[in-house]
C-alpha cells in the first residue's frame, strides 16, 4: 500500500512562563492511502497537538515543532512556509474540530463558509461554488440545502453544525481528513449519527482519516489501525484487532478496562490510578511507570523502546523485554479479551 | 545507547502503590495571594502606585514647603516664570525668552527689547538670523525676570496672573483631585455595592423596583444630571460631592447586581448549599470574594473619570468658585495667558495628567491581576 | 424589527418627557429671573417682562405651556442674547458642534481601530507596546490639556494651524484632533482586546484550516466579530465627545452649542441652559437607539432574534 503520511520523531513544545512544556515527545507513525488511523489517549496526552502540528495550526508562539519530519506524499510539511501551508490546508489536508458550537464563524453565512475553500483552492466562480455547496450539504445529510446555506450557524442545531463542519472539511476532496474528537461535544444520539456519517463518507470518498478520540468504543467502529498515546508519546500501535484483543501495554489495558460494556453484568471496571505526568518536567524513564502496577525498576530509569509484537503491532513497554517476568493483564481487561481466539501466541516481542 | 543491554536485575517489580502522581507540586496560593503576586510583577502598575504615593505626599506637605499661602496675592510679582536653583537646564531658570522677527536686524533688536519693556540691563539678546540671506531677521531676547524685579526668593512653579504661588496652588489643587478620587471610590463602594447587592440578593419585587429606578437615572446623561445639580446648589466642593454621589454609583450597582445574580445560580454555590451552608456563609465565602475583585477593578476605573469630571466642571466654571484652587481652575486660568506664559498652564496640566495616567495604569494592572481569565 | 423600533421610540419619548419635567421643575428652584439683569424696573415694567416670558402664570400653567411648546420644538425665549428664541440660537450654533463631533468620532474610531488592529496582529511586539502606551496616554490625559499642548505648540510655536475661531476647514483641525484623542485611545484599547480574543477562537482555527491566508483571517473572519463588541463603546464615546465639545469649543472659540452653553451658565440664562440640556439628553438617547439598531445590522444573531 502506498504511504500517504509519515511522521518521524516529531517533537512539539510550548514555551510558557513556567518553562518549556514538551507536549509531543518524539512521535512516529504512518498512514496509508484510504486508511483510517485512530489516535486514542487521555486529555493532555498530546493527540490534538500532534494533529494540529501536522497542519501547522498550533499557535506559534508559544508552540513550535522542535524537531522531526512530517512527510506528506514525500514533502516535509514541518519545513514548509506559512504560504505553502495555506495551499495544502483545506485542499489536501483538512480538519474537523471538536466543538461545532464554536468552530463556525457566527457572523458568516454557512454557505459562504463552505464556499471559501472552494473558491480559494479550486478556483471556482460563485455559481459553481454554490452548486458544489448544495451537493456537499446533501452529502452530509442537511435537507433543504438551497435555503440552509443562506442561514447563519446559530440557526443550526449542534449536530447540524457538525455536519456543516464536515462539509467544510470535505469541500475540496482532501487526501487526508483529520477529525479531532468530532463527536465529543455532541449528545449521544447525535454522536451516533455523526459517526455513521463519517463512515458513510469514508466509503464514498477515498480520503485517509486520522480520527482522534478518547472513546475506545468509537475506535472499534471506524478505525483500521489504532495508536495509543500517553504523555506525548505513542505507547502502542496496531490494528484494531491487535489493540482490542491482544493489547500489550499496561496503559492500553487500563484504557480497555475502564471502558464499560453492556455484554456482561458482573462487570468490574478497571481504573487507572493517578493522573498524567506534568509535561513541564516529564519523569525519568517510562512516563507511565508511576501509575503502572506492573512497573519494574527499569521503568523508573530508562525509557522503553518500541518492541515489535507482530508486523502490524508495536508497543513501548519493558514488559515485552525477554528478561521481563510474565504478567497477565488485570482480570477485568482479560475478560474483554476472552472469547477471541485470535490472541497471538507470541507474547514476547522483538525490539525494533 | 546504554539501554541496549539493560541489566537483568532491573526487571523486578516495584511498588507503585504510594502513588505520587496525584501530588500537586506547585504551592497552593489563595486568590488574593495569587493576585497580589501578579500585581507586584506588573511594572507599569507599580510605577503608577509609586507616582500616586509621591503625589499624595506632595499634596499633603507641598503647600507647607514654602512660605507663600494659597491666596497670597501680590501684583508686583505676577506671572513670574518658574525658578529652581540647579534646575535651570530644565527651563526652570526664571528667564522669559521670546523670538521677534522683522525686516531689518535693528528693527528686530528693537522689538525684542521692547517685548520686555526695554529693561536693557536684564535682557540678553541673541541674533538667530541677521536677515542677510533675504529672510526676515530674527532676534531672541532672554529676560531675567527675577533680577529685574529684584526678587530674592524663588517661585518653583512660577506665579499666576495675581502673583499667587503656583507651587502652593498646584498642590492644593492636587488635594482636591485626590479628595475626589477618595470620594468616588467611597461612593462606588458604599452606594453602588449596597444598592446592587440588595437588589440582587432580595430579588423579586424589590429588585424590579430598584432596577426601574436605575433605568430612569441611566436614561438621563450624567453630565446633564450633574450640571442641573450644580446649578441648583452653589458651585463648590459640596455640590460636586453631591453631584458625584447622585450619578457616580450607577454602573457599579449594575455590575454588582449582574455578577451576584450570575454567581447565585452557579453550581459551586448550589453545591455549597446542598452541603448545608447557611446564607451567611455563602455570602461570605462565595459571593463576596468572587465579586470583590470586580468591585476593586471597577472602583479603580471610576476614580480617573471622577477626577476628570471635577477638573472638567471647574474648567467650565461649574466646579470650585474662583479664588479656590483646583487643577481644573488652574488650567483654565493658564489658558488665558497661554501664548506668553505657558508655565501657568504647564504644571497643573502635568500633575493632572500624571494622576490620571497613574490611576489608569494601576487600574489596568489590578484588572490583569484579578481577572481569572488571565491566569496561567 | 419594526415593532422593536417602535417600542424603543415610545421609551425614548417617555424618557424625554421625564427629563423635560425634571429640568423644568429644577429650574423653578433656581435663583434669578430675567429681571436680575435689570433690577431697577418699576412694578409695571417688571410685570410686562414677566408676562413676556410667561412667568406671571401659576407654575402648573407654565409647565403646561412649556411642554406644549416643547412638543412643537419651541424651547422658549432667551433671557439674554437679545431675547432671541432658544431654538433659533441652537439651530444657528449646532452646525460647528456637529461638524466637530462627527469629525472627531469618525477620525477617532477609524484611527483607533487601526491602531488596535495593528496591536493585535503584532501582539507583544514593539508596535503593540508603542500603541498600547500611546493609548494609555490618550485615555488618561484630559482633552483640555491636550488642547492646550496643541494650541501652544502647533498653533503658537509652529503656526501650522490657526489657534482659534471658525473660518474654514483649517480652523477645525486642532479642535477635532483634541477631541479625537480620547476616542482613538478607547477604540484602540478595546479593538486590541476584542481582536486578540477573537483571534484565539475556534472558528479562526477553522478558517486557517481551510487555507485562508492571514489577510482573510484577520479581515474577513476576525474584524467583523471584533467590531460587534466595539459598538458598545461607541455610545459612551459619543457622550464623551458631547462633554468634550463643551470645553474644546471654549478653548478654540468655536461658535458652537458648547461655547454658548458655558456662556449661558455664567449669565444664568435658564432657557438656554434648559434647551441645551434637553438637546444633550435627546442626542444621548438617540445615539443609544442608533447603536442598538446598528448592533442588529452587524450581528446576525441579534437581527434574527428580533425578527422572530
Amino acid at each position: 500500500m502506498e504511504k500517504l503520511l509519515e511522521v518521524k520523531n516529531m517533537h512539539v513544545s510550548f514555551d510558557t512562563y513556567g518553562g518549556e512544556v514538551k507536549a509531543v515527545r518524539g512521535v512516529n507513525f504512518d498512514l496509508n492511502k484510504g486508511e483510517t488511523l485512530a489516535i486514542v489517549g487521555e486529555s493532555g496526552s498530546g493527540k490534538s497537538v500532534t494533529t494540529k502540528a501536522l497542519m501547522q495550526l498550533i499557535p506559534q508562539p508559544p508552540g513550535r515543532i522542535k524537531e522531526g519530519e512530517i512527510l506528506f506524499e514525500g514533502r516535509d510539511l514541518a519545513k514548509m512556509s506559512e504560504k505553502q501551508m495555506q495551499k495544502i490546508r483545506g485542499k489536501e489536508i483538512s480538519m474537523i474540530f471538536q466543538d461545532p458550537m464554536t468552530s463556525l464563524n457566527p457572523t458568516m453565512k454557512v454557505g459562504n463558509q463552505i464556499m471559501e475553500g472552494l473558491i480559494k483552492h479550486q478556483k471556482m466562480n460563485k455559481t459553481q461554488a454554490r452548486q458544489r455547496v448544495v451537493e456537499l450539504l446533501e452529502l452530509v445529510g442537511i435537507p433543504d440545502a438551497e435555503n440552509r446555506m443562506k442561514q447563519y450557524p446559530h440557526q443550526f442545531s449542534g449536530g447540524m453544525r457538525q455536519r456543516v463542519v464536515v462539509a467544510i472539511a470535505l469541500a475540496c476532496n482532501p487526501k487526508l481528513l483529520i477529525a479531532d474528537e468530532p463527536t465529543t461535544a455532541l449528545d449521544v444520539t447525535i454522536q451516533a449519527q455523526i459517526l455513521e456519517l463519517m463512515k458513510d463518507i469514508q466509503k464514498k470518498t477515498d480520503s485517509a482519516t486520522i480520527f482522534i478520540t478518547h472513546d475506545l468504543g468509537v475506535v472499534a467502529n471506524v478505525a483500521d489501525r489504532v495508536a495509543v498515546m500517553y504523555a506525548g508519546k505513542i505507547v502502542e500501535v496496531g490494528t484494531v484487532d491487535d489493540i482490542f484483543y491482544n493489547p500489550k501495554h499496561p496503559y492500553t489495558w487500563g484504557l480497555l478496562g475502564s471502558m464499560p460494556s453492556l455484554d456482561s453484568d458482573d462487570e468490574e471496571l478497571f481504573a487507572i490510578p493517578g493522573s498524567p505526568p506534568d509535561l513541564l518536567n516529564p519523569p525519568k524513564g517510562d512516563a507511565f511507570a508511576a501509575r503502572n502496577e506492573y512497573a519494574m525498576k527499569i521503568d523508573l530509569e530508562q525509557e522503553p523502546p518500541m518492541f515489535k509484537v507482530s508486523d502490524t503491532h508495536y508497543a513501548a513497554t519493558w514488559l515485552l523485554h525477554e528478561n521481563a517476568p510474565d504478567v497477565d493483564p488485570p482480570a477485568a481487561v482479560k475478560k474483554r479479551m476472552e472469547g477471541m481466539a485470535k490472541t497471538s501466541d507470541n507474547s514476547k516481542g522483538e525490539r525494533v | 545507547m546504554d539501554n541496549h543491554k539493560p541489566s537483568k536485575d532491573l526487571f523486578v517489580p516495584v511498588d507503585t502503590t504510594n502513588d505520587e502522581s496525584d501530588k500537586i507540586t506547585r504551592p497552593s496560593l489563595s486568590f488574593w495571594q495569587d493576585s497580589f503576586i501578579r500585581l507586584r510583577k506588573n511594572v507599569g502598575a507599580m510605577i503608577g502606585l509609586f507616582v500616586l504615593i509621591i503625589l499624595t505626599v506632595m499634596a499633603i506637605f507641598g503647600p507647607y514647603m514654602n512660605e507663600y499661602g494659597e491666596y497670597d496675592q501680590d501684583l508686583s510679582r505676577s506671572k513670574m516664570p518658574p525658578k529652581v536653583e540647579g534646575l535651570g537646564w530644565l527651563g526652570m531658570d526664571g528667564m522669559l525668552t521670546d523670538v521677534q522677527s522683522a525686516d531689518t536686524l535693528e528693527r528686530a533688536q528693537e522689538k525684542a527689547l521692547m517685548r520686555f519693556n526695554n529693561q536693557d540691563e536684564f535682557i540678553e539678546t541673541e541674533v538667530l538670523n541677521d536677515g542677510s540671506n533675504g529672510e526676515k531677521a530674527e532676534v531672541q531676547a532672554t529676560y531675567d525676570v527675577y533680577a529685574a524685579k529684584g526678587m530674592e526668593e524663588n517661585f518653583w512653579f512660577g506665579t499666576d496672573g495675581l502673583g499667587r504661588d503656583q507651587w502652593t496652588r498646584t498642590w492644593i489643587g492636587t488635594r482636591v483631585s485626590l479628595y475626589i478620587a477618595f470620594l468616588a471610590a467611597a461612593i462606588d463602594m458604599l452606594i453602588g455595592v449596597t444598592y446592587g447587592g440588595i437588589s440582587a440578593y432580595y430579588g423579586g419585587r424589590v429588585d424590579n423596583y430598584m432596577q426601574r429606578f436605575i433605568e430612569i437615572l441611566v436614561g438621563i446623561p450624567n453630565l446633564v444630571l450633574v450640571i442641573l445639580m450644580i446649578l441648583i446648589l452653589e458651585p463648590g466642593i459640596l455640590s460636586i460631592t453631591i453631584a458625584l454621589a447622585i450619578a457616580g454609583w450607577i454602573s457599579m450597582a449594575r455590575i454588582v447586581r449582574g455578577q451576584i445574580l450570575k454567581l447565585k445560580n452557579q453550581e459551586f454555590v448550589l453545591a455549597s448549599r446542598t452541603l448545608g451552608a447557611k446564607d451567611n456563609r455563602i455570602l461570605q465565602k462565595h459571593l463576596i470574594p468572587n465579586v470583590l475583585g470586580l468591585i476593586i477593578i471597577n472602583t479603580m476605573f471610576s476614580i480617573p473619570s471622577a477626577i476628570f469630571f471635577e477638573a472638567f466642571l471647574s474648567f467650565i466654571g461649574l466646579g470650585l468658585p474662583t479664588p479656590m484652587a483646583s487643577l481644573g481652575t488652574l488650567i483654565n486660568a493658564g489658558f488665558q495667558s497661554l501664548q506668553i506664559y505657558p508655565h501657568i498652564l504647564l504644571f497643573p496640566a502635568i500633575i493632572i495628567s500624571l494622576i490620571m495616567i497613574a490611576f489608569n495604569v494601576l487600574a489596568d494592572g489590578l484588572r490583569d491581576a484579578f481577572d481569572p481569565k488571565m491566569r496561567e | 424589527m419594526t415593532r422593536y423600533i417602535f417600542q424603543r421610540l415610545i421609551y425614548m419619548v417617555i424618557t424625554m418627557f421625564l427629563i423635560a419635567t425634571l429640568t423644568f421643575f429644577l429650574m423653578k428652584f433656581l435663583p434669578g429671573t430675567p429681571l436680575s439683569a435689570a433690577d431697577k424696573l418699576s412694578e409695571e415694567q417688571q410685570a410686562v417682562v414677566l408676562e413676556k416670558y410667561g412667568l406671571d402664570d401659576p407654575v402648573p400653567v407654565q409647565y403646561f405651556n412649556y411642554m406644549v411648546g416643547l412638543a412643537q420644538g419651541d424651547l422658549g425665549i432667551s433671557f439674554q442674547f437679545d431675547n432671541r428664541e432658544v431654538t433659533n440660537i441652537i439651530m444657528e450654533r449646532i452646525g460647528p458642534s456637529m461638524q466637530l463631533g462627527i469629525q472627531a468620532m469618525v477620525i477617532g474610531t477609524i484611527i483607533g481601530m487601526l491602531l488596535g488592529l495593528v496591536s493585535a496582529i503584532y501582539h507583544n511586539g514593539p508596535l503593540d507596546y508603542t500603541s498600547t502606551f500611546l493609548a494609555v496616554l490618550g485615555q488618561s490625559i484630559p482633552s483640555f490639556v491636550f488642547a492646550g499642548l496643541l494650541q501652544y505648540y502647533i498653533g503658537v510655536k509652529f503656526g501650522w494651524f490657526p489657534v482659534a475661531l471658525w473660518e474654514g476647514w483649517e480652523y477645525t483641525v486642532l479642535p477635532t484632533v483634541s477631541l479625537a484623542i480620547f476616542p482613538i485611545a478607547i477604540a484602540a484599547r478595546f479593538m486590541r482586546t476584542e481582536m486578540l480574543e477573537v483571534m484565539g477562537s475556534d472558528y479562526i482555527v477553522t478558517a486557517r484550516a481551510k487555507g485562508v491566508n492571514k489577510f482573510g483571517v484577520v479581515f474577513k473572519h476576525g474584524l467583523r466579530n471584533a467590531l460587534i463588541p466595539l459598538i458598545t463603546v461607541l455610545g459612551p464615546l459619543a457622550v464623551g465627545l458631547m462633554t468634550g465639545t463643551l470645553v474644546i469649543e471654549n478653548i478654540f472659540a468655536v461658535p458652537g452649542i458648547g461655547e454658548q452653553f458655558v456662556k449661558a451658565i455664567n449669565m444664568n440664562d435658564y432657557p438656554i441652559i434648559m434647551g441645551t440640556t434637553l438637546l444633550l439628553a435627546f442626542m444621548f438617547i438617540f445615539i443609544i437607539l442608533i447603536i442598538d439598531l446598528l448592533y442588529g445590522v452587524i450581528d446576525p444573531r441579534i437581527r434574527l432574534a428580533e425578527g422572530e
